[in-house]
């Protein structure tokens, strides 16, 4: 009975030491002494705004990445119980106590101390000798720049790690495929591949290029699985749509994922809720919504209703009238109607007003039943508070003198006849016979006689216009632009006869109650457009470097100086790894291609097993280093040092790999084996070395004299901040 | 119909199209079969149907492009720049272009030799010409837009092998009524495009002399390639994507003959110096050359002078600089002016006002001029000494080193160049420049170290040669201009800043440009005149500047890469009113939609070819000619549409429609060799080899007579329509505005 008692029971564990000491030393690397500085570090100040937006569930844009990462960092500041109430305002501020420094900067260091495990799987399942994946962690561990950037509140790291997640993975699923395809632990690998290239891209775009490449690595081994007739088609359907599933349809929805937390997260308005359309910002709590809930859907003859532009560039903001004219000649001597202008105006304002009037009518207010207006229809727009009617002629406007002039009709009897005729034009209309939508529906005013397209020419006024925004009637509408469309955002139904009564009327605030939800796509979309093209003005900044200097690191980044003592935090990278990490990436193209060129002749230099580990070993660090880093300089955004990381990290890895290849093939007798070892060693120490004097910059402590940091500029461009005296 | 087993006796590669209605264990050859069968029998006209078809081709091809070719008589479009540009070559004074200078070139010498004498001012679109002689440089651009047909054609047979398949290629372009109005103006894209369709037309040649190496018609070929690129690089930047194509098919080609273990490394080094040579060499001599012409031609001043460096502009007959003489190296007490290095920088100016209240310290302006002035004098001073002792002619010249610390006096207000921490009028970030001080007397804020680039310490600084930065001492920041113009209180000239951004860019670069110093001998400026290498340099420098600084404005409607191949919008080249004599680039939709539709249908074509070869299905001979042809002959062709396309989506300059035109013609052939392979397939599967016969003619043909009826109806798009609009029901055009995006 108790049988199973008779044989022990025995736990058979296999613990790889190696990993488990690299780990410990990673984690003591990337966290000792994490909450100092206490104070604002670097780019913490630009996350650090949208963790406290996360606490305080309010919606932001932020045009630098998806929110993936943003949410860890978020989760960090949640766990450690932060509450969103701090000014990020100046790198350096001092942390107030309510901000929980050390779970804030949690998330990034784990990230960063787990690379170093990574990099070591990485390797032996390249089919690497653990003296080599040993080698490469090392390296990892005892890079500077990897450990600056991964201890403090900032997204590299994280996305490294996300990276190497998603090679490792793809890397044992690749290993796993030869004997035990469709196996659980293969599948575990597969979906662990789509998931981790899904969070990296998730973190940043940056993420992108490491997934394409292995979308176009697995690619190019099915490809190879094609050849292979002892597999039937069936089987290579089955395999292609796994990897479909796993590689392209899951990221995807994981994408979607994160965008689904972000938006039921950040329900409250915010200070970003402008750049959003109009039915964006009335479906967040507090905002636009307060106002329109409940104004009635359908505009109709009689309407009273605010027009937004869409485009909002330079700014947001709606169609205005004011009792002021165009002035009678322009600084540049050019003539104007001297008719009552028209402009653009930032503001919520009682002269943003205008009534939908029928023009074969007089009245001003809404009849019952309302009459809507439809896609086609002829209208003319009068303004609220001055009764004048929008009007195009053939006047050049005052900033854009190849478009026409707008204006509020004013009759001098000058034989300018009034041109007020418009025809609305539904732009996002389902059928011809759409109805003109409050928020939904995005409006085209073309003028009946000259066929010009009301538009927002972003230009704005000089003085006698107030600096309000240019609104210009577009001869030459080539097409669809934003700046042309316009929507309603305010509106109510016109009840009064008298314009005294109207005037009170359009003072008073809107009313009435039905709510408008837009689907989790349709926000989806736009705030993923939004992101993609918004752009920031902004293009220098005193740590920006080129794509070219990175690769010698002629630039570093001062990421924090002590308000008084000469400590300081640089990223800055360890050298000798760098210098190292280039030679190693020059060594492998040129042997590569000799090798390429010997086997195209027949002539084989290395065994087959060796060229193929060789080549797959290329095909990720170097592909991994090419496409994290040539599309830099295609690109016209600031860029930093620390753009450069996820390519480093690829660069490193190809370190042991090309030494163990030389040591294998190249020193073939036992003496030059044994020197190639003993230079490997004091290689090692050299690369200890040069990280013991850089670490007071990469940890910020202990504080340097002036002469201990004047000895750390090894190079004329860094720049390392001296205190004068 | 020459009979069938005649009609495979032609050259080479048609004798391995004995094409077998009946896959299975391939039979010998039979070279007299009773049964040619089916399909490959008819093509092969022999060398005499393929030479009379392309005799046709090319008369059709000029007709139409040379009908009513002098409408409109005035200038159309882009016509006022090139237009203007060639008369800038006759006229010989110097302009700057973004583009290289061939193009132009050409169009300059088909109006001399035309007769034209260069001096109608081309000033804008709709100037009617009157009594000037512009058809010799439309009908110019006209007969090379007409090569590209015969071209696309020759192409398109030696790649497949199948007249039907060049003839329907053929038909695309000679009634595309994109094409047509492309080639009917004076604008460098015919140029371009003919150059391109060459390099593109010779490299298939040459592919196709491989097995006889350095024959003399390989020779040619290969030669001839060469030429075509550096046209194609010269024309316009866009010949790049051409280049990197046969850069590509020829990597492929040596690739190939090295794994060809029969070639011995001393052959295979024969092979890689030839192409050497051809591919490189020559195309870089001719490109040079035409800049050397370029620059030989244009030896008077003019509209670009000021894109250029002051070196250079010394060498234009008329510009100031001209056969001046000035000392040689830059001394204490020198009188000099300073020009800024960003592309049509400005000099360096100050003036009695002052910077307005709220704008930084109210001090006075100082700001870059676009133009001379003795405002643009300062006086080089030692930092700590005041120089009235400099001025005494007896005592010893100082010269200004590198690395010096030295104050700047304006000569006509006596202000020091001064900067100080507060923020610029425009550039917040940057700090404000100011002249401050009393006849010379200032503070430490007006010492500025004087630096040449790559230069070291104690080193002369040069007049017009030496590029010059200038670190603000106290705040360590760089004397620049910011390029952003200022408002009215500035006399809109531009703004000069102290930039605390350390970087070497033009912006924050200075040279010195004129010199008075009465106490050093004056040396002619020939001494200092930048060699033939340098313009080169400085003149690529200057136009890549030009490409990316054409950037779309915020709120201007432009044209994506993506409307492109849908034929989404057209551009108008002529008239906008119902009354104007109105001519709209737009390509033939049927032959656009039919070309874009083609792209997917080969990609599908391609993949599923290439999946059955690599799962090792058994094809037939036939099958096997037909997989080559689409991998091989359609992939070049597909390669080369994705290379004049795509980069398109990562430019950030400005984009019109009409730079699709290079990867349509791709696509156009792509579309000739998908239909012709695929009828060929599928008529393949009909037995009886009539049946098949008819299936396949019948096929092309409808093809052919469903363009020729779209360009029937589409057809005064590119000659001309007077009338109401397309949006009118009245007009004739009425039924074929089939976008609303179309305006015609």
């Amino acid at each position: 009975m108790l049988g199973f008692l008779k044989n022990p029971v025995v736990v058979t564990a296999e613990i790889n030491v190696n990993l488990v000491v690299l780990t410990v030393m990673g984690l003591i690397s990337r966290l000792w002494g994490l909450s100092y500085p206490r104070a604002v570090v670097f780019d913490e100040v630009y996350y650090g705004q949208f963790v406290s937006l996360y606490m305080k569930r309010i919606f932001f844009v932020d045009d630098s990445g998806p929110p993936f990462g943003h949410m860890l960092l978020a989760l960090g500041g949640y766990l450690g119980g932060f509450d969103g109430n701090f000014l990020w305002n100046r790198i350096g501020a001092e942390y107030s106590m309510n901000v929980p420094v050390w779970s804030l900067r949690l998330l990034p260091a784990l990230a960063g101390a787990l690379c170093i495990p990574l990099a070591y799987q990485i390797l032996v399942e390249l089919q690497f000798s653990h003296c080599a994946a040993l080698g490469g962690a090392l390296l990892i561990l005892l890079e500077n720049s990897l450990i600056t950037q991964s201890r403090f509140m900032l997204l590299e790291s994280i996305l490294i790690f996300f990276i190497l997640l998603a090679v490792l993975s793809y890397l044992k699923f690749y290993n796993l495929q030869r004997h035990s395809s469709f196996s659980a632990s293969w599948w575990v690998w597969l979906l662990l591949t789509g998931v981790a290239c899904s969070c990296a891209v998730g973190v940043k775009y940056m993420g992108l290029f490491t997934y394409m490449l292995l979308l176009a690595i697995a690619g190019l081994h099915f490809w190879q699985m094609l050849g292979n007739q002892n597999l039937s088609n069936v089987s290579l359907l089955c395999h292609f749509l796994a990897r479909g599933l796993a590689l392209i349809i899951i990221p995807m929805a994981m994408y979607l994922s994160f965008f689904y937390v972000h938006l039921t997260l950040l329900y409250r308005s915010g200070p970003h809720d402008q750049i959003m359309t109009s039915a964006f910002q009335a479906s967040l709590e507090g905002g636009l919504a307060r106002i329109t809930q409940g104004q009635p859907l359908e505009v109709a003859y009689g309407s009273q209703i605010t027009l937004r532009n869409v485009f909002g560039k330079p700014m947001q903001c709606w169609l205005h009238s004011h009792t002021n004219t165009y002035p009678i000649r322009y600084e540049n001597g050019r003539g104007s109607s001297h008719q009552q202008q028209v402009t653009c105006y930032p503001f919520k304002d009682v002269n943003n007003w205008w009534i939908v009037k029928d023009p074969g009518m007089q009245q001003l207010v809404v009849s019952n039943p309302p009459r809507p207006v439809r896609h086609g229809h002829i209208v003319q727009l009068v303004h609220g508070i001055t009764t004048r009617y929008l009007n195009t002629h053939d006047v050049a406007a005052p900033l854009s003198p190849h478009s026409q002039e707008v204006s509020c009709y004013i009759d001098y009897n000058v034989s300018m006849p009034a041109q007020n005729l418009w025809r609305v034009e539904i732009v996002n209309r389902e059928s011809d016979t759409d109805v003109w939508k409050t928020i939904l529906s995005e409006v085209r005013f073309v003028h009946v006689n000259t066929s010009a397209v009301l538009k927002l020419s972003g230009a704005s006024l000089p003085e006698w216009g107030y600096r309000q925004l240019e609104v210009v009637g577009e001869k030459l509408s080539k097409g669809y632009h934003q700046s042309m469309v316009w929507n309603v955002e305010e509106h109510r139904y016109g009840k009064s006869q008298e314009q005294k009564e109207r005037e009170v009327e359009l003072h008073s605030p809107t009313q009435m109650d039905i709510s408008k939800n837009l689907s989790f796509m349709a926000k989806f979309t736009e705030l993923q457009w939004k992101i993609l093209t918004l752009k920031n003005e902004d293009t220098e900044h005193k740590y920006s470097s080129s794509a070219l200097d990175w690769i010698t690191m002629d630039t570093n980044i001062a990421y924090w100086l002590h308000p008084t003592s000469g400590a300081q935090i640089h990223l800055l990278g360890n050298v000798l790894t760098w210098a190292s990490a280039n030679v190693a990436a020059v060594i492998y193209v040129c042997l590569s291609l000799w090798y390429l060129v010997r086997r195209r002749r027949k002539i084989y230099d290395i065994p087959e097993d060796a060229w193929q580990l060789w080549v797959s070993a290329g095909e990720i660090c170097v592909g991994g280093w090419a496409v994290n880093y040539l599309p830099f300089f295609l690109m016209e955004k600031t860029l930093f040092l620390y753009h450069y990381l996820p390519a480093l990290t690829f660069q490193i890895l190809l370190i042991p790999i090309v030494l163990q290849h030389l040591s294998d093939y190249l020193c073939r007798s036992l003496l030059p084996k044994t020197m190639f070892r003993a230079l490997i060693v004091a290689w090692f120490s050299s690369v200890y070395l040069v990280y013991s004097t850089f670490s007071p910059v990469t940890y910020g402590e202990p504080s340097l004299s002036v002469a201990g940091l004047k000895d750390l500029r090894w190079k004329d461009s860094w720049n390392i901040l001296i205190r004068k005296q | 119909m020459p009979p069938p087993g005649g009609g495979r006796a032609g050259p080479g590669p048609l004798r391995s199209r004995g094409s077998r209605r009946q896959p299975g264990p391939p039979p010998p050859p039979r070279a007299a079969s009773p049964r040619p069968a089916s399909l490959a029998a008819r093509p092969p006209a022999g060398p005499a149907g393929s030479r009379s078809a392309l005799a046709l081709v090319t008369l059709l091809s000029f007709a139409s492009r040379f009908h009513r070719l002098p409408e409109p008589p005035h200038v159309c479009w882009d016509e006022t720049h090139f237009g203007k540009m060639g008369s800038y070559y006759i006229n010989r004074t110097f302009f700057f272009d973004v583009h290289p200078p061939l193009g132009k070139m050409l169009i300059g010498l088909a109006g001399y030799l035309s007769g034209y004498d260069g001096t109608f001012p081309f000033q804008k679109p709709g100037d009617r010409y009157e009594q000037h002689n512009y058809m010799g440089m439309r009908g110019f651009c006209a007969f090379l837009g007409s090569c590209l047909v015969p071209f696309a054609y020759l192409t398109v047979l030696e790649l497949s092998k199948s007249l039907p398949a060049a003839l329907l290629t053929a038909c695309i372009l000679i009634f595309d009524t994109g094409c047509i109005t492309l080639s009917q103006y004076i604008l460098l894209d015919p140029i371009l495009m003919f150059f391109l369709m060459g390099a593109v037309l010779s490299m298939v040649k040459c592919n196709a002399c491989a097995d006889r190496p350095f024959s003399a018609s390989w020779w040619f070929w290969l030669s001839l390639t060469g030429v075509n690129l550096a046209g194609a690089m010269g024309v316009k930047f866009v010949g790049l994507f051409v280049v990197l194509l046969v850069g590509l098919n020829t990597i492929y080609d040596l690739w190939d003959l090295l794994g060809n273990l029969s070639l011995s490394l001393v052959m295979f080094g024969k092979h890689l110096l030839a192409r050497v040579l051809c591919l490189i060499l020559l195309p870089l001599a001719l490109y040079t050359a035409m800049f050397a012409v370029h620059f030989t031609v244009l030896n008077k001043s003019g509209p670009g002078d000021g894109f250029f460096s002051s070196a250079f502009q010394s060498q234009l007959i008329g510009n100031n600089l001209h056969n001046v003489s000035v000392p040689e190296h830059l001394a204490y007490g020198s009188v000099v002016t300073m020009k800024n290095l960003r592309m049509a920088g400005g000099y360096l100016h100050s003036h009695w006002h002052l910077y307005p209240e709220g704008v930084g310290a109210r001090q006075q302006q100082v700001t870059a001029y676009l133009h001379k002035d003795l405002n643009n004098l300062w006086i080089i001073k030692k930092h700590d000494s005041d120089t009235a002792d400099l001025s005494d002619p007896s005592s010893p010249v100082e010269f200004v080193r590198h690395g010096d610390i030295i104050r700047l006096e304006h000569k006509e207000t006596s202000r020091n160049l001064h900067s100080h921490q507060h923020e610029a009028p425009l550039t917040r970030k940057h700090f404000q420049v100011t002249g401050y001080g009393i006849n010379g007397t200032g503070d430490s804020n007006d010492f500025w170290r004087i630096e040449v680039v790559g230069r070291k310490p104690g080193k002369l600084i040069k007049v017009l040669r030496s590029q010059v930065r200038l670190t603000h001492v106290a705040t360590g920041c760089l004397l620049g201009s910011s390029g952003k113009t200022l408002p009215k209180w500035g006399w809109e000239q531009v703004e000069v800043t102290c930039t605390p951004y350390l970087k070497d860019t033009p912006n924050s670069l200075w040279n010195f440009e004129d010199h008075i110093n009465p106490k050093l001998p004056n040396i002619s400026l020939d001494v200092l005149k930048p060699s033939f290498a340098e313009i080169l340099l400085e003149s690529h420098m200057v136009m890549i500047r030009g490409n990316s600084g054409l950037k779309p404005k915020d709120n201007e409607v432009t044209s994506k890469p993506w409307h492109w191949p849908i034929n989404y919008q057209g551009l108008r080249f002529s008239g906008v009113n119902e009354t104007d004599y109105r001519v709209y680039l737009l390509g033939n939709p049927v032959v656009w939609w039919l070309n874009l539709f083609t792209i997917g249908l080969y990609l599908l074509t391609a993949i599923s070819t290439a999946v059955a070869l690599k799962r090792g299905v058994q094809l037939s001979s036939e099958l096997k000619e037909l997989s080559r042809v689409v991998l091989h002959g359609g992939g070049q062709i597909a390669l080369g549409w994705f290379l004049h396309y795509l980069p398109f989506f990562m430019m950030g300059r400005v984009l019109y429609f009409h730079h699709y035109f290079p990867a349509m013609l791709f696509s156009s052939m792509l579309t000739g060799i998908t239909w012709d392979t695929l009828l060929k397939f599928f008529a393949g599967f009909l037995s009886p080899s009539t049946a098949a016969r008819r299936v396949y003619g019948g096929g092309i043909l409808a093809l052919v007579l469903l363009i020729m009826y779209s360009f029937y109806l589409f057809h005064p798009l590119s000659y001309g329509m007077i009338g109401p609009m397309a949006s009118d029901p009245s007009s004739p055009m009425a039924g074929l505005r089939w976008m609303d995006s179309w305006e015609f």
